[in-house]
């Protein structure tokens, strides 16, 4: 297959950027986008062109590297797939494919496709942990967790950080991330003590940031690759209201 | 945001009702109008409780057209560059018309008060004679075609509005995220249908 790509090019942070088109030949259906991109690479280096900067780690979807918006969609067109995880056969070669990356203030783009996403890492330092030293890990039966909490606990700890709720929302928020960790800790004994006092310090953080107001639109969780529900952004906001009519001491 | 929201949406939801007593004859919206006036006048004195409802809405749109504008200020900066190719949106339509669909709403409503309440812009135009304004109002066509579309924004605004708010005050949990969804619909779809009937009933002859 021959695909038309229309690719961010950005020398660095200061740099305007603009999209440049190239052709790649010999693509295989059944080639990985980031493969695909691997192919283009290696054709630009072999001209003595600068390769395109793409961000991509365990090609296996669970590492959260390699966010791309393709074609306006994060991820690309297939729902609940990684960049790496979708294949060349979800294209029309006769329709050229737009790459960008992610676009938040919090989220500075390096150089072409890579951005810088460690704002994620502050709204965590701010809160996304457990303090109290928990030694080896414990039975999985010694502390009783009800099946609906583990449950929904397990499906907000399934977020990779990857930032396609940020890159896909229309106010730029990253409120769906910052409610899968609050939910995950949250909603399991071991978080209960700090779970007032985190969900305030990690949406604190997260708007100090300067990531937008959430609306609940829907649209990070159309494009979230694991599939976190908009329900996890209620709960957040029920713990911070509740941490808000809390006297600091009882957080 | 979510607390103003609300609190119109109580305000308009009574409205609907109230309006729907055009079909119980001239004689119940007439003396309906009356009985509002003269609704606690011993304490608050005639048009007492109407003025009290008034600015309290003029608060409540204030504090929700100031919020939403602050929403807007925050995405804005949040996305200083945008995208070269942006796919067709996935979230709902009324989600993405909240923002045009609340200032459409907030024109309507100047346009609204002009007619309805000062009666400036009614053919008829006489206080307190509810139901020959109304009958003389939507016996033009381009009023119940305008009326009808801010009607119909109103639905899409309360379709995303009350779901929203319901997410943002911390009401929905995995167990009532459907449930709430089919609830807002509801609501939006029996508020526009009840506000609609009463200009395509004068329109069909129905009434007046």
């Amino acid at each position: 297959m021959r695909f038309t790509l229309r690719v961010w090019r950005q020398d660095n942070q200061f740099d305007k950027g603009r999209l440049v088109m190239y052709v790649v030949d010999d693509i295989s259906p059944d080639m990985s986008f980031l493969e695909m991109l691997d192919v283009l690479n290696e054709r630009l280096i072999s001209e003595g062109e600068e390769p395109v900067a793409f961000d991509h780690d365990c090609r296996e979807g669970i590492c959260g590297m390699c966010g791309l918006m393709i074609n306006g969609n994060a991820h690309g067109p297939d729902k609940l797939t990684t960049t790496c995880q979708l294949h060349m056969r979800s294209f029309d070669p006769n329709e050229p494919i737009t790459i960008e990356p992610w676009r938040a203030r919090p989220f500075p783009v390096i150089k072409d496709l890579v951005v810088d996403r460690s704002a994620f890492d502050r709204i965590i330092e701010s809160g996304g942990y457990i303090s109290a030293p928990t030694g080896s890990a414990p039975d999985a039966h010694a502390v009783p967790v009800p099946k609906d909490d583990a449950d929904n606990a397990f499906e907000a700890a399934a977020c990779i950080g990857c930032g396609a709720c940020v890159a896909a929302c229309p106010n730029g928020s990253g409120m769906l991330f910052t409610a899968a960790k609050t939910t995950h800790l949250g909603l399991l004994p071991q978080g209960q003590p700090e779970r007032y006092s985190r969900a305030l310090d990690m949406v604190g953080t997260h708007d100090d940031l300067g990531f937008g107001g959430c609306t609940n639109s829907g649209e990070c969780t159309a494009v979230c690759p694991k599939g976190i529900p908009l329900e996890a952004i209620g709960r957040l906001n029920r713990d911070v209201l509740k941490a808000a009519t809390r006297s600091p001491a009882k957080r | 945001m979510g607390v103003t929201g609300l609190a119109m949406l109580l305000y308009v939801t009574v409205h609907m009702v109230s309006n729907l007593k055009i079909f119980l004859g001239r004689d119940s919206i007439d003396g309906y109008a009356v009985w509002l006036r003269q609704l606690l006048d011993g304490l608050l004195g005639y048009e007492g409780v109407v003025w009290v409802v008034r600015v309290g809405l003029v608060v409540c749109v204030v504090l929700h057209m100031t919020a939403a504008i602050q929403l807007a200020r925050r995405a804005r900066k949040a996305r200083p560059a945008g995208y070269q190719h942006r796919a067709k949106v996935q979230g709902s339509y009324a989600a993405r018309t909240m923002r045009w669909g609340g200032v459409i709403l907030a024109l309507f409503i100047v346009y609204h008060i002009l007619d309805l309440t000062a009666g400036v812009l009614n053919p008829n135009g006489v206080h307190l004679a509810v139901y020959d304004n109304v009958v003389a109002d939507f016996q033009r066509w381009y009023v119940v075609l305008f009326y009808a579309a801010a009607v119909i924004a109103l639905g899409f605004h309360i379709r995303h509005g009350l779901w929203s708010a319901l997410q943002s005050l911390g009401a929905s949990s995995a167990a009532r995220q459907k449930a709430i969804q089919a609830f807002s619909f509801g609501v939006a779809f029996v508020i526009t249908a009840g506000f609609l009937s009463v200009p395509f009933a004068v329109l069909t002859g129905l009434v007046g």
